[in-house]
């Protein structure tokens, strides 16, 4: 018995929309409309962080990972570094060997690291010629600085001496002869190679006083195993999330002393408050707009339709039938118009993002359901004022014979 | 047969306007009653007091033993989905809904939406073929019997007609008449407003009005036939 009662309200109000879409489609217009900005705007608003998280990290790494007293950082220390960072939020983590070398005589540092790592956490580095690889261990880049100060250019080779790991240097005697100092230089307690210049780096900062190696060249060297003596990490997280992973770092390498980068970190949090609050700002002002034109519809659909409620209330429907089919209409506008506005808003989102951020958009796919819901729950609010004028119909006025 | 309806002394009163003036008027169970009247004679307002879409100012109505003038708008609301049935001169069918629809939109009102009993009424009204056409599709006549249908529905105790053949040709104001003879026959009390003395000679009674008073009342069962004369 029910069954057919509703069955004949929802033909009522489903045909009054199929057969009436002429004139709902600005209703529904200013519903998928807002739908669509909603939607694409709590999509960005969503995305934001991770967009501008690696929009940030172009500056370069924001957690540095020291070795506490004489304490050195392993392999194992890195594999659990990234365990804990986990390895979605990591963009670059390169660990950074330190050793002094000579060069005609004077002193100079070679930093071995993981080149392509290197590459990743330094984007805003100026190499000029080729970043070198693991794969071509001779092949190393050099800071502007040295480059100037030694006259190498891309292609020249130059020649290091150092001293082996656990050794101590034996320093040159001004007593003895040339070829006795150079045999103090090239005795087993000490290592010499000949490199390439493949790149010359320019970052306008200390790198460009250094040669950068690939760190595994480094180790065999020196004679030594791997060891870090600082890891540059560049690691997608507001300043919340990374005082909890350094303090989870802190916490499972006791060895190891995490510091991050708290200018770039809180910069960072300012930038996307402003703009979350911006996005923020935007959708309630669209709401509001939704909400005014929704209302503004219904009310001219309430007039329009005078004759009709009319008509209702004279065959005895009740004031709660006729505001329910009313409503009713409002909840099916809501669902087509945010159902359409949900998907042209991811649209609008990717194209926001590929434009802006350059990269595609994550859909949040838990957008689709709240999106209509909000904007049935907007509907019927914007529908509730007009509604109530259902109220003020009196069937003898208006069905009045001409 | 018993009294259907009973007006009492009703008088209908807008600031200095008197629509209805004294009226009394008793109408019985299965009679066939005509209104006439100039334009602003009250027709239309005793129509609507009757139809419980407005309340007297002065007197009672007392339709199937309820004084419907003490009635709230709610309980009016009831009275008129239970025991009356409406017919217009504009048909006023909803735009959006089938012929079957219309008819369907009054039960669902009152109790329960039954497609095989709409179909039914409108084979009564000679449209069965035509109940899923939407009232644009439809001819005046047709859209007045669907109407007619929709009134019929609820099997209400008194159908009111207001001006129900005014935008009709001929053709289709002899249907609609033959429509009220043979619901007449089957029993149905028929109270009908009319301009056209044509449809309201047909009627068993007529009443005219003018000025709001009752200035005839004249009994025509001598000559009812209940067939127009065009």
């Amino acid at each position: 018995m029910a069954n057919k009662r509703r069955k004949m309200y929802l033909r009522m109000v489903t045909s009054s929309l199929i057969r009436r879409a002429s004139r709902l489609i600005i209703a529904v217009l200013a519903i998928a409309i807002g739908a669509t900005i909603l939607s694409g705007l709590v999509t960005i608003y969503y995305d934001i962080p991770r967009q501008l998280g690696r929009e940030f990290r172009s500056y370069g790494a924001n957690l540095l990972l020291l070795p506490k007293g004489d304490a050195r950082i392993s392999r194992d220390d890195l594999t659990r570094v990234r365990e804990v960072l986990g390895a979605d939020r990591i963009v670059g983590l390169a660990p950074y060997r330190y050793q002094t070398v000579k060069i005609n005589e004077q002193p100079y540092i070679i930093a071995g690291t993981d080149l392509p790592e290197a590459k990743k956490n330094s984007p805003f580095w100026y190499v000029e010629g080729d970043w070198g690889s693991a794969a071509k261990p001779d092949h190393v880049m050099v800071g502007r600085e040295i480059a100037n100060t030694l006259d190498l250019h891309i292609g020249d080779t130059f020649k290091v001496l150092g001293v082996r790991w656990g050794q101590a240097a034996e320093a040159s005697g001004q007593n003895l002869s040339a070829e006795e100092n150079r045999g103090r230089d090239e005795g087993d307690q000490n290592f010499s190679r000949r490199f390439t210049v493949c790149g010359i780096v320019t970052t306008g900062g200390a790198e460009e006083g250094f040669i950068f190696a690939d760190i595994d060249m480094l180790d065999e060297l020196v004679g030594d195993s791997f060891r870090g003596d600082v890891v540059e990490c560049s690691v997608v997280a507001g300043a919340e999330e990374m005082d909890k992973m350094t303090a989870e770092l802190e916490n499972r390498l006791p060895g190891i002393q995490p510091r991050a980068v708290r200018r770039l970190t809180q910069s960072q949090d300012i930038v996307l408050g402003k703009l979350q609050a911006l996005v923020l700002l935007v959708t309630v002002v669209v709401l509001i707009i939704t909400m005014i034109s929704v209302s503004t519809t219904m009310m001219a659909m309430v007039a329009e339709r005078k004759r009709e409620i009319a008509l209702k209330k004279a065959l005895g429907a009740e004031n709660r039938f006729v505001i329910g089919e009313l409503l009713g209409e409002g909840v099916l506008l809501g669902i087509i118009g945010s159902g359409a506005g949900v998907f042209l808003g991811f649209e609008f989102a990717t194209r926001v993002s590929l434009n802006v951020f350059g990269r595609a958009i994550n859909f949040p796919w838990l957008i689709v359901p709240v999106t209509i819901v909000v904007f049935v729950v907007i509907t019927v609010l914007a529908s509730i004022l007009p509604v109530r004028k259902v109220m003020d119909i009196h069937p003898a006025i208006v069905l009045r014979g001409e | 047969m018993g009294k259907i309806l009973e007006l009492k002394d009703v008088s209908k009163i807008y600031g200095d306007l008197h629509a209805l003036s004294h009226i009394n008027l008793t109408v019985n169970e299965g009679d066939w009653l005509s209104i006439m009247g100039p334009s602003g004679s009250g027709k239309t307002t005793m129509l609507n007091i009757i139809g419980c879409m407005d309340t007297p100012s002065e007197g009672s109505v007392i339709l199937d033993g309820v004084d419907i003038s003490r009635e709230s708008a709610s309980g009016l609301t009831k009275i008129r989905r239970d025991k009356i049935g409406l017919i217009f001169q504009q048909f006023h069918l909803i735009s959006y809904l089938t012929a079957l629809e219309n008819v369907m939109v009054a039960q669902y009102y009152h109790s329960m939406p039954d497609r095989e009993e709409a179909m039914e009424a409108l084979e009564k009204v000679g449209l069965a073929s035509r109940a899923h056409h939407l009232p644009t599709q439809l001819s005046g006549g047709e859209q007045q019997r669907v109407c007619i249908a929709r009134a019929m529905i609820n099997s209400p105790r008194i159908l009111l007609g207001d001006e129900p053949t005014g935008n009709l040709d001929e053709e289709n104001e002899r249907i609609v008449v033959d429509l009220f003879h043979r619901l007449h026959d089957e029993g149905v009390t028929l109270i009908v407003v009319t301009h056209d003395p044509e449809v309201g000679d047909v009627a068993q009674r007529k009443i005219v009005l003018e000025y709001g008073k009752l200035a005839q009342d004249v009994d025509q069962r001598a000559t009812f036939s209940g067939v127009l004369k065009l």
